[in-house]
């Protein structure tokens, strides 16, 4: 059942669930917080509509930086207004920031400790037809290994929202994981949300899970269709939402882990580096348990409608179920 | 305006003991660059003593002007400098690359809080001294006091560089001055073999730039650019010092093989003695 205290969405299963782009959310959120706080500027890389930015920037005129195609330039002027008490949100392409200008995220934001909020749109495979250089597969990698970031992949456009208010008022840099295409949305506003807080979204009517299935992203919803259909199949899980995966909470992570002792892990990203392995060192060393992950094997994206790709790519709701049982099935 | 003689003789001076703990504390480090913090040490002394908004005793006024090095492997001319203009102790200068120590390597803001923004890797500094005249445009401050953005010749070959230039011209960012140290060497050797940079001048004033060139030795001429830089109010400048690397010393000057290299201890006491006998 879905946990009752979260406040979640009540039509999560319906055919007509509403759906909304994770990147609008975070758009969204962004105006509110230039709303609250007149110091947050917003800078873009001549993806200002497509990365959700154009709402801040059509009400905040004289706040917005538009630099062009240059995403080196985008962080690192970003870091220069940071450095004279503006609260800096950037946005591009997660396959173009932070891929392309890591190296000036590390040296000017996370080494130099000035605190910017970076958005990576346009992450994951669902980003469909233009193919695999614009699906950002790496993105998760590459922020959590930095000192001082925390790093963030919100399961739906309220998620986002909340989110982005949350990481404009800490004081160190943060990275925001966004996607394109419309997903259903999971949470409402009543939902709690706090960073570094992971939440149950979904356990057993009665009894203790078996396996307990640990998601990022716009997943989760499959991720739950998947959970419901184990249950009807008399398997127990408990569907956790990882959005926070730095800070991670380490607590909620090993007491899923201490209580099911076979996890799976779900993002729309590679298995190496991503929120999995990210939850696989916690295991590793404080409770070692059986994971499967369900993710991006190594391989590149292509053209396809997002849907197709994620099924191709196996990180369906079949998909998921099957890692579930093949977990179950595992012995030491 | 023109500096007094007895100003010129009193930075003449300034520089030269600088220059001294350069190579003093580059050979207590054993490691660090030789050649472009000599060829920056006039310049500098100029800044310091003379040209910023600043406050040594109060060093996060928030009216000051702010400095960028850009090119952070040459921060034994801005620790030197910094710490002659009372910022910190000149024994500290001892500490340099050490474990343990506030100088390091490569300017770290939070290891020195004195210094505005950490840097090393090449071609990150204008960007964030773009983003500083942003903000500075942004809230009216541009006319209050200015951004200055040290580079060198060689990290105009990193593209993140032309990306600030472009953005500063579009933005016609009026209180931001750039100035480059143009001494014409790089690590594997003279600019216009490794990766030619000519014709400089009109690159920039191509992206929307006003240029100045100026010799880096001379403190009437630098002082008199600068203040024409200050004086323009539609676009950023930048100023194309032409320096001597390892200036200030025979055996250094002009070798792009001190570019990287400290000097030994003998190579230092020779130095030493060569600064100690200069008279202005």
């Amino acid at each position: 059942m879905l946990n009752p205290k979260l406040k979640l969405n009540p039509k999560i299963f319906n055919n007509d669930v509403e759906q909304a782009p994770i990147r609008k959310g975070f758009g969204q959120g962004l105006v509110e917080a230039g709303e609250i706080d007149s110091n947050v500027v917003g800078l873009s890389a001549d993806l200002t509509e497509s990365t959700q930015m154009n709402l801040f920037a059509d009400k905040f005129r004289e706040r917005f930086v538009q630099v062009g195609v240059a995403e080196q330039n985008l962080v690192t002027v970003a870091s220069g207004m940071a450095a004279m008490g503006k609260i800096p949100f950037c946005s591009s392409y997660a396959m173009f920031s932070p891929g392309r200008n890591w190296e000036q995220i590390r040296t000017t934001i996370s080494y130099n400790n000035q605190k910017v909020v970076m958005a990576g749109s346009h992450s994951g495979v669902s980003v469909g037809p233009d193919g695999g250089s614009h699906q950002a597969l790496e993105d998760i990698a590459l922020m959590r290994v930095m000192p001082n970031m925390d790093v963030v992949s919100p399961c739906d456009a309220i998620e986002a929202k909340k989110a982005t208010l949350a990481v404009a008022k800490t004081s160190n840099p943060a990275y925001l994981r966004l996607v394109r295409e419309k997903t259903p949305i999971i949470t409402t506003e009543e939902t709690p949300f706090a960073l570094g807080k992971a939440e149950i979204y979904w356990m057993p009517d009665v009894g203790l899970a078996q396996v307990g299935i640990i998601v990022t992203g716009g997943l989760m919803h499959r991720a739950l269709l998947a959970a419901k259909e184990l249950e009807a199949e008399g398997i127990k899980t408990k569907v956790m939402n990882l959005s926070s995966i730095k800070p991670m909470d380490k607590d909620a992570v090993i007491a899923l882990a201490k209580e099911c002792k076979k996890i799976v892990t779900v993002e729309e990203h590679q298995i190496a580096g991503g929120m999995g392995s990210a939850v696989a060192e916690v295991f590793a060393a404080n409770y070692p348990i059986m994971i499967e992950f369900v993710g991006v094997q190594d391989k590149f994206g292509q053209s396809g409608t997002p849907n197709e790709l994620i099924e191709h790519y196996g990180m369906g709701k079949n998909s998921i179920k099957e890692a579930v049982k093949k977990v179950l099935k595992r012995k030491i | 305006m023109l500096l007094t003689d007895e100003k010129i003789s009193e930075l003449k001076e300034k520089a030269n003991d600088i220059r001294i703990s350069i190579i003093e504390m580059l050979v207590e480090a054993k490691s660090g660059h030789t050649a472009g913090s000599l060829g920056m040490a006039d310049i500098f002394t100029l800044f310091y003593f003379h040209i910023l908004k600043q406050d040594p005793k109060n060093p996060s006024w928030e009216e000051r002007d702010r400095v960028v090095l850009s090119n952070g492997h040459i921060c034994p001319v801005l620790y030197a400098t910094m710490a002659h203009a009372e910022y910190f102790p000149v024994e500290e200068l001892k500490t340099l690359r050490k474990f343990g120590t506030r100088l390091q390597g490569h300017p770290h803001r939070e290891y020195l809080p004195y210094v505005e923004t950490s840097s090393g890797p090449l071609g990150s500094g204008l960007s964030q001294a773009v983003g500083m005249a942003l903000a500075d445009k942004m809230n009216k401050k541009d006319k209050d006091r200015f951004i200055y953005c040290f580079m060198s010749d060689g990290e105009l070959d990193e593209g993140n560089t032309w990306e600030a230039v472009m953005l500063a011209g579009k933005n016609k960012l009026r209180n931001l001055i750039a100035i480059i140290d143009r001494n014409n060497i790089q690590i594997e050797g003279m600019t216009e073999e490794v990766m030619p940079l000519e014709p400089l001048h009109s690159k920039w004033k191509s992206f929307n730039w006003h240029v100045i060139e100026v010799s880096g030795h001379n403190f009437n001429s630098l002082n008199e650019v600068i203040e024409e830089a200050q004086a323009i109010k539609d676009k950023p400048t930048v100023i194309i010092a032409h320096t001597i690397p390892g200036k200030g010393v025979k055996e250094f000057e002009k070798n792009y093989k001190w570019h990287g290299k400290a000097p030994n201890k003998e190579e230092g006491e020779m130095a030493i003695e060569e600064l100690r006998n200069y008279r202005p």
